[in-house]
């Protein structure tokens, strides 16, 4: 059995008294397209926060590389944080700076890579997003699928172990959705990536999917493979397969 | 990594990691022939790797070698990751002189049109707005008035005191050497009346509401809060600035009171510790000496204050670029604005009154 690259046991969260997260344990495998789904408000994107402690957990245990990442050390986490790329439901790109500068942004910090290197990687993450004449506008300047593509180009900019996604297809058109999920196993592929993404969209989840994580209300109802999911009887899984809605 | 026979043996991963020690020990290699780069042993390599790669295509100019023994998993990483067939992408930014000034002007134009339109836009629904309460939210006025007027008395009354004491003091010395104690009392009451009480109060609005006003209108702005209230069919100016215009203009005349009388008060301090006279002596020579005028004056110019401070601040909220920055930046040109026209129009006033009354 393939040993988890990320591992969540009995996590809590909370938001004041109320329990977001109730007890919540899920492995995610290596070089594996792990989907997390659920209707809206069930607790998604606050897993992945508090996996990635960008929300600190109330209780309970992540490991990310078999390392136990709550309570650890800042150092120690940005060493780790230095091999996840993060893509952010509303792109959440600087708006400050250029597309360029979003993505050097980090390369510059966690590489040592020469500026002749970095432009040309630049340049290939832009391209393969097809923003390969967006590099010198400014995030303000583009549309809202453009900022999601340059933001995707930004967190894979350092060729990350694991990818996260949070809602990538969201406000995009089919086609760009479907290119954007064709990128994302030509990542997974090439680079060997283990990717985590919350989605809704039933065709990108037949598209990618390896395996599916499925919460309501905080807690977990289902995890297993993309065919052991569409032959689930848990009522919930089983509604969303046949109809493409949460019950 | 070796050289024999023009060939170029390349080996173990290529990665971010490893490429800054290849590209060094590389450098060796520059002014050599090199034939084909052999990549057998080659076993991982990511988009830096690749990058390397294109490097040495690159600085080996026309005699390219070729790469060979590729692996199908490195020949779809290298067909991914290669940026030999991207074209840069060059940003001409260049312009004349003539365009340089002709942009300026038409920027100076256009954005004192937008102003001009913004001042009738907000005195005409302020007006409007006394007597028709459409499109302003219940209880917006007296939110205001909280938040611009009661939120700031008390650092107002502060600084005013504090300016009142500093005042006194250093006239104290001056007019104690002609035994002029008493018009220590002339000095804080036309003072305090007519320019500080007035100005102080228009300064800290100008930082403390000035700044609120832009920033709250700017993020509404570039969060599409403004366009959303379009959509709906609600005048942004009625909704968001008509509040903060008729709560301003009901607070500021009684600001400006406080902080004249808390400075008047502050003076009195030294009249009695250091210059030996009465409380009673103080404040008969403080009415003597106000007139009517005096205080129209310094009232009647704190109300064109007060609306020059709403108006930059909705001016620059709602000309907002860009996202978090562009509101950083469109609240700090907001105050500077507002304190560089309020101390404008105080000039002005001074002006008139000196040659006309």
């Amino acid at each position: 059995m393939k040993k988890a690259i990320i591992s969540v046991k009995n996590l809590v969260a909370k938001y004041g008294d109320k329990i977001v997260l109730d007890g919540v344990s899920v492995d995610v495998y290596p070089q594996e397209i792990t989907v997390i789904l659920g209707g809206s408000g069930c607790g998604k994107t606050t897993l992945i926060k508090n996996i990635l402690r960008l929300y600190e957990p109330y209780s309970g245990s992540v490991k990310i590389f078999g390392k136990e990442v709550t309570g650890m050390d800042e150092p120690e986490y940005d060493e780790i944080l230095s091999k996840i790329g993060m893509l952010f439901q509303n792109g959440a790109l600087l708006n400050s700076i250029s597309i360029f500068d979003n993505i050097s942004i980090p390369l510059e910090q966690h590489t040592n890579l020469s500026a002749q290197i970095i432009e040309k990687m630049i340049r290939v993450k832009l391209n393969l997003v097809n923003l390969g004449e967006s590099a010198s506008s400014f995030p303000s300047e583009l549309s809202g699928g453009m900022k999601k593509r340059a933001a995707l180009a930004r967190a894979i900019a350092l060729d990350p172990v694991i990818l996260v996604c949070d809602e990538p297809s969201a406000g995009l058109d089919p086609l760009t959705s479907a290119s954007l999920d064709e990128l994302i196993k030509k990542l997974k592929k090439l680079l060997k990536m283990s990717i985590l993404i919350v989605t809704h969209e039933l065709a990108s989840i037949h598209r990618i999917a390896d395996r599916i994580i499925f919460i309501d209300d905080g807690k977990i109802l289902f995890t297993g493979t993309l065919k052991e999911a569409k032959m689930s009887k848990v009522h919930e899984v089983e509604t969303f397969f046949r109809v493409g809605k949460f019950d | 990594m070796k050289l024999k026979d023009k060939t170029l043996t390349l080996e173990g991963e290529l990665t971010k990691f490893t490429v800054t020690a290849s590209l060094r020990e590389f450098s060796q290699f520059r002014n050599e022939t090199i034939g084909k780069i052999d990549m057998k042993k080659v076993t991982f390599a990511d988009s830096a790797g690749i990058a390397f790669l294109d490097e040495i295509y690159l600085s080996l100019g026309e005699n390219s070698p070729a790469l060979i023994n590729m692996s199908n998993e490195i020949d779809n990483a290298f067909k991914t990751f290669s940026s030999l067939d991207i074209e840069k992408v060059v940003v001409k930014k260049t312009i004349s002189i003539f365009e340089f000034i002709g942009n300026g002007f038409y920027k100076w134009r256009n954005s004192s049109k937008n102003a001009i339109y913004l001042l009738a836009d907000i005195f005409y629904w302020s007006f409007v707005g006394i007597f028709n309460k459409k499109g302003q939210r219940k209880g917006s006025v007296v939110q205001q008035s909280l938040f611009i007027g009661v939120d700031a008395f008390g650092i107002i009354g502060l600084l005013s005191f504090i300016l009142g004491l500093i005042l006194a003091l250093q006239s104290a010395a001056q007019l104690r050497q002609f035994g002029a104690n008493i018009f220590v009392a002339d000095l804080m009451a036309i003072s305090m009346v007519t320019e500080m009480g007035p100005i102080l109060t228009a300064i800290i609005l100008a930082g403390r509401s000035g700044s609120s006003i832009a920033s709250e209108i700017a993020t509404m702005k570039v969060t599409e809060e403004i366009d959303a209230l379009k959509m709906m069919a609600i005048n942004p100016i009625r909704y968001v600035v008509v509040p903060k215009f008729h709560a301003i203009t009901i607070c500021i005349p009684l600001l400006v009171t406080a902080s004249t009388i808390i400075g008047i008060f502050g003076g009195l301090i030294v009249a009695v510790t250091y210059l030996d006279l009465s409380a009673i002596a103080y404040f008969n020579r403080v009415i003597d000496v106000l007139t009517l005028k005096d205080v129209l004056v310094g009232l009647g110019k704190s109300y064109f204050f007060a609306w020059v401070i709403v108006i930059i601040g909705s001016y620059y909220g709602f000309n907002v670029k860009g996202g978090a920055e562009g509101v950083g930046k469109v609240t700090t040109q907001s105050v500077v604005a507002s304190i560089f026209w309020v101390i404008i129009l105080d000039a002005i006033n001074s002006l008139i009154f000196y040659f006309k009354v």
